[in-house]
């Protein structure tokens, strides 16, 4: 079989699975459920240092070497463009000019459904100042395309709604949106299983970025594998083109001729 | 004395430090972080050769566990 590959602003990854780093008991159990993902481009977030506090404590990155993982910061809890933009800015010069970055700027606390105004304005500014990004987004089309138009290198719109486990609300409208752009579209949030991650690269998406499904699964490292075999099944299935369905008529998968004489009925 | 502000609480220094000198006095030197000053990233370059003033506003940030 040929090598499928996720290929992100010009760079080839084997995972088409991507991870947050949050929400995890402690650092090591981050670095297990990771590994057992099998994911190459894991996602963090940046915040304010603890001063004074724990000097020698540490630090995430130091669980995750760069020349192993591609280290995607993201601005989760950015509630406008500007915010968006300092922190990614501040990421940058963090990862010593990395620019491959996550975007996403929140409406509300409530639902962290993306504020697209803002996060296309924000795109904007990115794109111009040399990031590539990547951008969690509404599972509208016209948006989507947008954004792509923008220049992002990825479109990455919710399932349902971030840490909800919903899993795909709107197959409909993730497929209109595969349709629609030419850039990778990866279904960022909303999964809760495996079959969710199958389902989100049956219909066709590029990728799966989740944190949730595995870092609050009660065995996180084996939903992190699960979650590795799901996406890479739902890939294989998506690249081996399903059978038709058939709602009204059975079909038999065995022979119909040669079958033995059929018993005589019994006497009564 | 100055004042500065730095991670949204204030404080005082003795004198104007440069970045460098002031993340070695907040227990940071050699850590990964970064640093903004008044809005404006202070590259790592840049450490050594620029002042905190009074009034600043100082973010330093590292990365944390988050999707």
């Amino acid at each position: 079989m040929a090598e499928d590959k996720l290929v992100v602003a010009g760079k080839p990854y084997r995972s088409r699975l991507l991870v947050g780093t949050g929400k995890y008991k402690d650092f090591a159990e981050t670095r297990a459920a990771i590994e057992a993902s099998g994911a190459e481009i894991v996602t963090v977030a940046i915040r304010r240092t603890n001063i004074g506090q724990n000097a020698n404590e540490p630090s995430l990155l130091e669980f995750l070497p760069t020349s192993r993982y591609t280290i995607l910061p993201n601005t989760a809890g950015c509630y406008s463009a500007q915010d968006a933009l300092r922190t990614l800015r501040l990421a940058r010069e963090l990862l010593d000019g990395h620019d491959l970055v996550k975007l996403e700027v929140l409406g509300d606390s409530h639902s962290l459904y993306p504020n697209m105004p803002e996060t296309l304005d924000a795109a904007k500014q990115l794109v111009k100042e040399g990031f590539k990004v990547m951008v969690y987004c509404s599972d509208d089309p016209i948006q989507a395309k947008m954004l792509e138009d923008l220049g992002c290198v990825a479109v990455m719109p919710l399932a349902s709604l971030i840490g909800s486990g919903m899993g795909i609300l709107n197959p409909w409208n993730l497929q209109l949106v595969i349709d629609r752009v030419k850039v990778p579209v990866l279904v960022d949030a909303g999964v809760g299983t495996a079959s969710d991650a199958a389902i989100a690269m049956e219909l066709g998406c590029d990728g799966v970025l989740m944190n949730t499904a595995i870092a609050a699964a009660k065995d996180p490292v084996r939903m992190a594998r699960a979650m590795h075999q799901a996406v890479e099944a739902g890939r294989d299935a998506f690249l081996a083109g399903r059978m038709p369905k058939k709602l009204y008529s059975a079909t038999p998968s065995s022979p119909t001729e040669g079958a033995i004489a059929p018993s005589q009925p019994k006497a009564a | 004395m100055i004042q500065i502000t730095v991670n949204g609480n204030t404080r005082a220094l003795e004198r104007s430090l440069d970045v460098a000198a002031l993340l070695a006095a907040l227990q940071l030197a050699g850590k990964k972080v970064a640093v903004e000053r008044n809005g404006e990233i202070i590259p790592k370059s840049a450490h050594g050769s620029t002042l905190v003033l009074d009034g600043d506003q100082l973010e330093i940030v590292v990365a944390v566990g988050g999707g």
